[in-house]
């Protein structure tokens, strides 16, 4: 009799609901705020204010994508902007020395900082995901204990001084170039946003993440490899942070110990919260998480335009987020039970 | 008529009227009357899902009732908090413990109503009278340690201790013999035969034909949300009160199965589990029959089926599938010989219940080519399979973009059924499949194990409720304290023999 019930119930109720539930508010507010930018300030719709804001959209967004990842897998990953400060220096450092080694070799001498900044990247995310897979130690602690390691071995590797040496071509052929009018990193981060895209609705790795985040017991109940595929989500997440790390030291032409770091950190956890990401797991896509970290961009481009105290914005960006997280709780709670 | 009832409000303690409660549309009490008079014992009686937990729930103040009217001691009662219902004497103990488990046993009894001087507790006051309650009740527990670290029958008497602190008048007993001892159980009956005498009105809730012969004054059955009856407990037949629960003839709930025992797929050896919940247990289990395993909570039988599948370490003994041993189970591997295990707790270790229905249903199964190919999901083919399966299992309404947080207890059984359609299976463990869903999904469960075992499968049922296990199955396992008590087929199929099993376990383990 009760299916007989739930049967006759129309679904029609469900389809305005769950359209708005699935997009969020976010387009909406991203789109006011252009709006709103452009009929204040002129300056904002200005090809050098665009291509400025898609370049650290782009940072944020490698960077965003990795986090949500671990979140949705039900993890933290506090380290990224250590490893974005690791990769830079150690990119730059490795061109560095290679180019005495081999003057002139520009291909080698790239691919190897490349090679090795990517490297010290996976190197954080394994020790991240082995003690978290393994020891069960809690991603929060883990990443808390590495992010304070990587730092200081950036800041030893430099002394707080930036690195040069790198290749001209690597500069200005590539960190500060543009492809049909669009920097360089813009391309980067496309094709990292539709890579993770790809994995998580196409592939085994990505179904797992969500098995994993939304119900450990279930998932190996069901008998998924949970160590292997949480190891994933922290080398993936560190390896973008070190991508990010590297387009960075290629734009600004040297390696420092001072990219990245807390702001990175939290921005990034901020966009994936923002981006729907749910600190309980399995639950976020990285399109939205994407458009969040485009947004933060925006907003805090705009609170510099309307000349809002540095020390103010950081208030905004806790506001938001805030918000976000209680927005989504609220939507949970009215879902009914079929 | 109506004096009749008005004369009963006066006397009664607790007084019910009318109680209706859904749950997004579900009617889970429809119309319920209870009564329950200082001094008596009234046993609430009925099948899972027959709303016996929701009208606890109410009396407790856990939820409130959409309608009807609640009288406590001559007084009407509305807006009731568990806070205020502990407060006006209705002490509710529950199946699912209330206890802080990182908590000590102390800290617990006075959790919420601590002793406390401008804000400062006052411990030794509070170990005082929780030693002083203790001692009374004669409980063998110690008020300083920590929750986590008692067994579950400790656990238990802690839960009631929690309960009988300060002053009760209505005392709600669900199940509280589920995880005791039989000594324990005793020490019980004598504390309720006690508060008997002092007047408290008691709600227990049990299957147990035995307690209920025990203990009852007076037994309400309720059937799918509604009041069926209420009788007097000494005039009432065992098999009049079954007849009233099920509604039917028993025979009539279950299908009849043809089983036909094949060669023996699943064989355990002196089998020893690391935590020692399950000891030296040998038996069988063959395709084409269902193997039921029957004992109480905590027996090792959940234990034993997941040690097999690969969820609980094994210390010693062997398991051989379809003649080859198999060493060092674990669930990938066991879903690759085609062992399928359906975990009792749907919540906790069935579903990801932020996820789609299709995601949870393909889960098992996207190891195969069928479903993914180098890692790549195929989305069509998933998406086809899955509708085509949860047609099959009549899921309503037929969404499989759901989430599976979103479904009734039978429609998420019958999501897990369905992983057992996405790939080739001979083995098929079940653990309490019938828990917390109502007739109609459980009919549907049987059906299905009965289409499986027809098929030529070997399905192993692990169950607390006895009706389930010795209906369905062609042979039957008693365990108990970690050990077969005994193995049952045919005519010896009895409750009777079930139950005496179990006391000539005790015996022997009360003399050695």
């Amino acid at each position: 009799m009760t299916t007989a019930l739930a049967a006759s119930r129309p679904p029609t109720s469900i389809g305005l609901q769950s359209i708005a539930g699935r997009i969020g508010f976010l387009p909406a507010l991203l789109v006011a705020l252009v709006a709103g930018m452009s009929t204040i300030d002129p300056q904002f719709y200005g090809v050098i204010n665009i291509l400025n804001i898609l370049r650290n959209a782009s940072f944020l967004a490698i960077v965003a994508c990795g986090q949500a990842l671990v979140i949705i897998a039900g993890g933290f990953d506090l380290s990224v902007g250590a490893v974005v400060a690791l990769a830079s220096v150690v990119t730059a450092k490795t061109m560095a020395v290679t180019a005495a080694a081999f003057p002139g070799n520009n291909a080698l001498i790239i691919a190897s900082g490349v090679a090795a900044g990517l490297g010290c990247g996976s190197v954080v995310g394994l020790i991240n995901g082995l003690c978290v897979a393994k020891l069960k130690v809690s991603g929060f602690v883990v990443t808390l204990g590495t992010m304070s390691a990587t730092a200081g071995v950036g800041l030893m590797i430099t002394s707080g001084i930036p690195v040069y040496g790198m290749p001209e071509v690597f500069v200005k052929g590539f960190g500060r170039a543009q492809v049909f009018g669009l920097p360089t990193a813009v391309y980067v981060a496309l094709a990292v946003i539709i890579i993770m895209m790809f994995a998580q609705r196409r592939t085994l790795f990505g179904r797992y993440v969500y098995a994993i985040g939304g119900n450990v017991d279930a998932a190996v109940v069901s008998g998924v490899s949970i160590q292997r595929h949480i190891v994933g989500t922290y080398v993936t997440s560190s390896v973008l942070a070190a991508l990010a790390g590297i387009l960075l030291t290629a734009q600004v032409g040297s390696g420092q110990a001072s990219f990245g770091g807390d702001r990175m950190m939290l921005q990034s956890i901020a966009a994936a919260v923002i981006g729907g990401v749910s600190l309980r797991g399995g639950v976020g896509r990285i399109e939205i998480v994407a458009i969040s970290a485009l947004f933060l961009t925006i907003l805090g481009n705009a609170l510099n335009l309307l000349h809002i105290d540095s020390r103010l914005q950081p208030v905004f960006l806790g506001v938001i987020m805030v918000a976000a997280v209680a927005l989504d709780e609220l939507s949970r709670r009215r879902k009914p039970r079929v | 008529m109506d004096a009749d009832i008005d004369l009963k409000r006066t006397e009664a303690l607790l007084s019910l009227r009318g109680i209706s409660k859904r749950f997004a549309g579900v009617r889970a009490l429809d119309r319920v009357d209870l009564d329950v008079r200082a001094g008596e014992l009234h046993v609430l009686f009925g099948e899972n899902g027959a709303g016996k937990s929701t009208l606890i729930n109410v009396v407790a103040g856990t939820f409130p009732a959409d309608e009807g009217t609640f009288h406590f001691g001559g007084e009407e009662i509305r807006h009731l908090t568990p806070q205020r219902a502990r407060a006006i004497g209705l002490s509710p103990v529950f199946q699912d413990f209330s206890l802080v488990p990182s908590l000590t046993v102390e800290e617990n009894l006075f959790l919420g109503r601590e002793v406390s001087n401008g804000g400062v507790l006052r411990a030794r006051e509070m170990r005082k009278r929780a030693r002083a309650l203790i001692d009374e009740l004669g409980f063998d527990l110690d008020p300083s340690q920590r929750v986590d670290d008692l067994s579950r029958a400790h656990q238990q008497m802690a839960e009631i201790a929690k309960a009988l602190l300060g002053r009760v008048r209505l005392l709600i007993l669900d199940e509280p013999t589920a995880s005791l001892t039989e000594r324990e159980t005793g020490r019980l009956f004598e504390l309720i035969a006690r508060l008997k005498s002092q007047n408290v009105g008691l709600i227990y809730v049990s299957h147990r034909m035995r307690e209920i012969r025990a203990l009852a004054d007076r037994v309400t059955v309720l059937r799918d949300g509604r009041h069926i009856r209420t009788l007097e407990a000494a005039s009432s037949t065992d098999g009049e009160l079954v007849e009233l629960m099920t509604g039917r003839k028993i025979d009539l709930l279950f299908p009849a199965i043809t089983h036909r025992p094949d060669k023996v797929m699943v064989d355990v050896e002196n089998l020893t589990l690391a935590d020692g919940s399950v000891r030296d247990v040998n038996f069988y289990a063959q395709a084409g029959e269902i193997t039921g395993i029957a004992g109480l909570v905590g027996c090792g039988k959940s234990e034993l089926i997941r040690a097999i599948y690969g969820l609980a370490p094994i210390a010693s003994g062997v398991v051989r599938l379809d003649g080859l041993p198999y060493e060092f189970p674990a669930p990938r591997r066991s879903l690759k010989h085609g062992i399928a295990y359906f975990p009792a707790n749907r919540i906790a270790e069935g579903l990801a219940l932020s996820r789609p229905i299709r995601e949870n249903a393909s889960m098992t199964g996207l190891d195969l080519p069928a479903f993914a190919r180098f890692g790549v999901l195929r989305q069509v083919a998933e998406r086809v399979t899955i509708a085509a399966i949860m047609a099959q299992l009549q899921l309503r309404p037929p969404n499989i973009e759901r989430a599976a947080g979103a479904l009734s207890g039978g429609n998420r059984q019958k999501v897990m059924l369905s992983r057992a359609l996405t790939r080739e299976l001979t083995v098929f463990l079940f653990d309490e499949p019938s828990v917390g869903i109502d007739v109609g999904a459980k009919l549907e469960v049987y059906e299905f194990m009965k289409r499986l075992v027809e098929a030529g499968a070997a399905v192993i049922v692990v169950s607390s409720e006895l009706p389930e296990v010795l209906a369905l199955s062609n042979r039957l396992y008693v365990m108990h304290n970690g050990r077969i008590a005994t193995e049952l087929k045919g005519a010896e199929k009895t409750e009777q023999n079930v139950l005496a099993s179990f006391f000539r376990d005790h015996l022997t383990a009360e003399v050695a």
